[in-house]
């Protein structure tokens, strides 16, 4: 009996090392493809061309920056969408709402993040731009901001979610501490509840703008994909260009091993950069907020 | 359930194949050709549909098509690995002289046109432009339909992708008007879209759009906002139509090619012969594209 178990014991735990080391091993491997496709764009084409402001690959073309500041002004407008929506609708979920309503609201909520994101495309070609063109007098209704329109709208549900359970783990006794001393509703809320849930919060907004920078399909359909500058704050009520979406849609066509081809594998590895840098500053910020906490429960 | 699906499928598929090889064994007179065609990915649909009703009408003959592009199909041509290759364009002195290094002559058929339409939003009461304005347009020296008697409203351009033929097509003629050394580029807020429907669409609804594409593209509720076009300013502006592109007065049309290896023979022969025929013509209509006559 004793052996049988210690043989279980022994199995299990091999089965799970081997998957948590796997997603280590598959990750390493995916980011040597890139660099092993992106980099010899750097041989090709030169850095001072890369970094010029023309994206025209069938002329030889390769500016990747008005890419870059596409995909930037999106994600960022995205997130000035989702953090305050995300939190406001987590904070009256798990501390304001009566708890019947938290059961009919948070699964539609989730339900919503199931949506596929072709499916709020379509919604944002046929719905969203033509009104946005009509309420701001716009020349196009295919902007930057509809795109960031429907990818906060993409990253609400899962922002919501997770940082509901981390405001709701939050132990009862903290709350009633604090209005014990005194506090109002909104000054627990704010100075105790979400400064105690913190870690999970921030988890959250990651997880949320992690799904909005690698977002393709939808940001395609309604952005219009002009490769312009975007470097001015009007630049959002015009239509530009996300590293996601000329991926999609040149990858197709062209020809295996060419300059371009090497290009856009190049524009992969900068995302893939992107996304590892905000994960890596997130996830810095959120250990730095446990030492906090232990010192407040210590 | 989703195994046993596979399965069936897979021995369908099977049977078939055994069914049609031994057909073949039981009257080998049966397949007397093979026939490679291969090339531009503008024809592709109109070449399958050809070769479709082709075998069905004369199962002697075996057909295979593939795309791959214009350049893709010359280059077989030219190496002497397809029998008919393919092309929106014309080919080039050095391909024709590479050909005839190889001992090949190719001759070159022209299997249908195309017309390229230019479609506002049925708003706009612009209607007419010239082929240096529509230049002007897309590259960025027009950008008020104001300037072209319209509206005061900004031109929103849209095109689409790189990677179709159309936008390259659109490029060379339209925009650097056929000039070859003119390096003139697409402005870069043109709006390029993955799609003939989304410019469709953004056109149906926005009054400031204007867009190109393939006359078989456009449905018949914007057919009324087809630009007529005219070469100059003084010139006849021509709405696009199977009349006017087949006698030329429609400026921005172009042939689409077959070309064999050498004056065809045989069942080659017979097949270019078939496609220039009516009945093979009328295949062109339906897919939307010009037929020749």
């Amino acid at each position: 009996m004793h052996r049988s178990l210690n043989w279980r014991e022994t199995i299990l735990t091999a089965v799970i090392k081997t998957c948590g080391y796997s997603a280590i091993v598959f990750v390493i491997l995916i980011f040597f493809f890139l660099l092993r496709e992106g980099l010899p764009a750097l041989a090709e084409v030169k850095l001072s061309d890369l970094l010029t402001t023309r994206w025209y690959p069938i002329e030889n073309h390769f500016g990747i920056l008005p890419l870059l500041t596409g995909s930037l002004i999106v994600t960022l407008g995205a997130m000035l969408i989702a953090i305050p929506f995300g939190i406001g609708t987590a904070v009256f979920l798990s501390e304001i709402a009566p708890r019947w309503m938290r059961e009919i609201l948070k699964p539609l909520v989730e339900l919503l993040g199931g949506l596929p994101s072709v499916v709020l495309g379509f919604l944002g070609i046929l719905l969203l731009s033509p009104f946005l063109r009509v309420f701001l007098d716009l020349p196009t209704g295919l902007t930057a901001l509809a795109g960031a329109l429907l990818l906060g709208a993409i990253a609400v549900p899962t922002t919501v979610s997770i940082a509901e359970d981390a405001l709701d783990a939050v132990p009862k006794s903290y709350r009633e501490g604090a209005l014990a001393l005194g506090a109002t509703k909104w000054q627990t809320i704010w100075r105790v509840t979400l400064p105690a849930a913190r870690s999970g919060v921030l988890t959250a907004l990651m997880l949320g703008i992690g799904r909005t920078i690698g977002e393709t399909m939808a940001v395609m359909m309604v952005t219009g994909n002009a490769p312009v500058m975007a470097v001015k704050i009007t630049s959002i009520f015009s239509p530009v260009r996300t590293m996601t979406a000329t991926i999609a849609a040149e990858m197709g066509e062209v020809a295996n091993g060419s300059t371009h081809y090497h290009v856009l594998f190049f524009i992969g590895l900068v995302l893939f950069v992107i996304s590892l840098a905000v994960n890596i500053a997130a996830s810095s910020v959120v250990f730095k907020s446990k030492k906090r906490a232990e010192r407040v429960l210590s | 359930m989703k195994v046993p699906q596979c399965v069936l499928a897979l021995l369908l598929v099977v049977l078939t194949a055994c069914g049609g090889s031994s057909n073949l064994q039981s009257s080998p007179v049966k397949v007397s050709a093979y026939i490679q065609n291969k090339g531009s990915d503008t024809l592709v649909n109109l070449a399958l549909a050809w070769a479709e009703r082709y075998q069905a009408e004369v199962p002697a003959v075996s057909l295979s098509v593939t795309g791959g592009g214009s350049g893709t199909g010359i280059a077989a041509l030219v190496n002497g690995t397809v029998d008919i290759a393919n092309a929106s364009r014309a080919m080039t002195d050095d391909e024709i002289k590479q050909a005839e290094a190889n001992g090949i002559t190719p001759v070159k058929f022209v299997v249908s046109r195309d017309a390229i339409a230019v479609v506002v939003n049925p708003e706009n009461p612009v209607r007419k432009l010239t082929l240096q304005q529509i230049s002007d347009i897309y590259s960025g020296r027009i950008n008020n339909w104001s300037e072209l008697g319209g509206e005061d409203r900004p031109i929103v351009r849209l095109s689409r992708e790189t990677n179709s033929g159309t936008h390259v097509y659109f490029l060379q003629t339209v925009i650097r008007l056929g000039d070859s050394s003119n390096k003139t580029l697409f402005s870069t807020d043109t709006l390029l879209l993955p799609s003939s429907e989304g410019i469709i669409n953004e056109v149906r609804q926005n009054p400031n759009a204007i867009g190109y594409d393939g006359l078989g593209y456009i449905p018949p509720d914007l057919m009324d906002s087809v630009i007529a076009v005219s070469r100059d300013a003084g010139g006849p502006y021509v709405i696009p139509s199977i009349a006017t592109v087949n006698d030329n007065t429609y400026p921005v049309a172009r042939d689409l090619y077959m070309y064999t290896a050498g004056q065809p023979a045989g069942a080659i022969k017979d097949y270019i012969n078939w496609i220039l025929s009516p009945e093979a013509q009328a295949i062109v209509a339906d897919l939307g594209f010009v037929p020749i006559k």
